[in-house]
């Protein structure tokens, strides 16, 4: 599972797709999500750093983040989805 | 260290050229209270889903309904309308503020009996009224609204049998300028069907003809329709008067006044499109003051609201039991509350309220309840916070027509409970349990008994 190379994201939560076009919008968690995929973490990496930050289940998140990279498979931002 | 709030991450895709120029509002503020009572506490208490009813709400709305018709005519009489919600405690609200009975059938006729209220304050309304029905309203004195031939002639034999004049009304059906014409309940105005009816009862000497009725229509977004309709009862009254030297004691101009919920393919919210009741009360009064009745003449006018008086005094609270991604990407969550509980969900868009602060993070989703049936969609399309199993929702004005008409189907009914000016908690209906459901059940004795 690797976000695509050149999507840009901004600061504020703003993702470009410079190949399509389009443009999306993101919450915090999201963003910071997206910022681990580019640091080549795994999904179970990702699980572990947000349950020791947020107050949530290990098994909330990861349910959370299936439905997630499933969007950003939908919307072409990453190419491949485990 | 303290964890920090988690949300659940997500992502949307941002589209140019869809807004909509009303900027119709995106419900995040949470509902933490309803009338000063925590709903976290109600639920916690009484389960989920629970219907909430304020009663203090109940009685502004009346209050401020009578006072807009009185202060336009000097004589008015509201009418409870049973079918709208026949909770006892409900109907108990409207009498002790001077609300009489208004019923469609035997069983709401008996309803209202049993909370006290005199048979000669029943309206008995409603194409199916039986000989007995018809023998127990004429013996209380009962105001009889005939709805059809078979029903005024059935009344002259009863009278006969009873040796005893009934007292009774007509409704009367007709076109007041909207669509559909609800022609299928009384006589109609237009084709002379309700000069037929007046005709033959005031020719009955088992009969005495003591007003006229019309229910034009339900959710009525034009108020004028209301001063054609004062308008064709005036002028059968001031033509009975004519022919039969006989007056008229009232006319009953029926409800349908629209709540502020927002019916389904409207464009604007509900809120902003509706009549004021002052609306209403202004188109009726002006026809019926300006006609030409001398003062010691004028009828006295009944009216059967319902909606408008208790839609927005009732609410329902539930639980997201899941959330889920549909094929074409659509958030969908399912609430532990469906169409069997919001029978209204078909007609409305409800305004549907988080119960509990969230980021001002949205996204669109469709609101589905409970049942394992495809029907059970309450929402389409909302807009609403990232919910997620077990967060709360208030479902707002929810008062009028489902607490009658919600479906014992797949689940079971859920507690009621009104709140008072106090807030004070009380429990108007138990939820019900697999026993009320099999008290009504026989098992013939060749089927008790079986193998697998």
């Amino acid at each position: 599972m690797k976000i695509n190379k050149n999507i840009a994201v901004s600061d504020n939560g703003f993702i470009f797709n410079p190949l399509s076009g389009d443009s999306f919008s993101t919450n915090p968690i999201g963003q910071e999500v997206i910022r681990l995929m580019k640091e080549q973490k795994t999904k179970e990496e990702i699980v572990k750093l947000l349950a020791q930050k947020y107050n949530s289940e290990d098994s909330n998140i990861e349910k959370d983040l299936v439905d997630f990279f499933q969007m950003l498979l939908s919307y072409q931002l990453i190419s491949e989805h485990e | 260290m303290t964890k920090l709030t988690y949300e659940r991450p997500v992502i949307q895709k941002l589209n140019t050229g869809t807004m909509n120029k009303f900027g119709s509002r995106t419900e995040y503020t949470p509902v933490t209270h309803i009338e000063g009572v925590s709903v976290k506490s109600l639920m916690a208490e009484y389960g989920s889903p629970l219907f909430v009813i304020s009663e203090p709400q109940i009685r502004r709305n009346y209050q401020s309904a009578v006072r807009a018709f009185k202060t336009r005519y000097p004589k008015v009489q509201f009418a409870w309308s049973y079918k709208t919600n026949y909770l006892n405690a409900v109907c108990n609200v409207f009498h002790q503020e001077g609300a009489w009975a208004e019923v469609v059938s035997i069983f709401e006729y008996q309803k209202a009996l049993k909370n006290g209220v005199p048979g000669n304050k029943i309206i008995f309304n409603g194409p199916d009224k039986s000989a007995d029905d018809l023998r127990t309203a004429i013996i209380n004195h009962s105001l009889i609204h005939i709805d059809h031939f078979d029903e005024l002639y059935l009344l002259i034999e009863i009278a006969q049998e009873l040796k005893t004049k009934a007292t009774v009304a007509i409704r009367v059906n007709m076109d007041t300028g909207i669509y559909p014409i609800w022609d299928r309940f009384g006589f109609n105005y237009e084709n002379g069907q309700a000069w037929n009816a007046i005709n033959k009862i005031m020719s009955a000497p088992e009969l005495e003809l003591n007003g006229l009725h019309c229910h034009i229509g339900t959710f009525m977004l034009s108020a004028g329709a209301y001063a054609t309709a004062a308008w064709k009862l005036c002028d059968l009254a001031w033509n009975i008067k004519l022919k039969w030297n006989h007056m008229i004691h009232y006319l009953d101009l029926g409800g349908g006044f629209a709540s502020a919920n927002t019916l389904k393919g409207s464009y604007l919210q509900g809120s902003d499109i509706i009549p004021s009741t002052e609306d209403y009360a202004d188109a009726i009064a002006t026809t019926i003051l300006n006609f030409g009745f001398k003062p010691d003449e004028l009828p006295l006018l009944f009216l059967e609201t319902g909606r408008s008086l208790i839609d927005d005094a009732g609410y329902l609270l539930g639980s997201v039991l899941a959330t889920k991604r549909l094929s074409d990407g659509r958030r969908a969550t399912i609430m532990d509350f469906g169409v069997n509980l919001l029978f209204t969900a078909f007609w409305y868009n409800h305004k549907i309220s988080p119960a509990q602060e969230f980021s001002h993070h949205t996204e669109d989703m469709v609101l589905y309840g409970p049942l394992c049936m495809n029907i059970d969609c309450i929402r389409e399309s909302i807009n609403l916070p990232l919910l997620s199993k077990g967060d709360q929702v208030v479902v707002h004005r929810v008062g009028a027509y489902n607490m009658t008409q919600w479906m014992q189907f797949i689940q079971m009914r859920p507690n009621v409970v009104m709140i008072d000016a106090k807030q004070n908690v009380h429990l108007i209906r138990t939820k019900e349990s697999i026993d009320t459901m099999l008290r009504y059940e026989l098992v013939p004795e060749h089927l008790e008994q079986f193998k697998l």
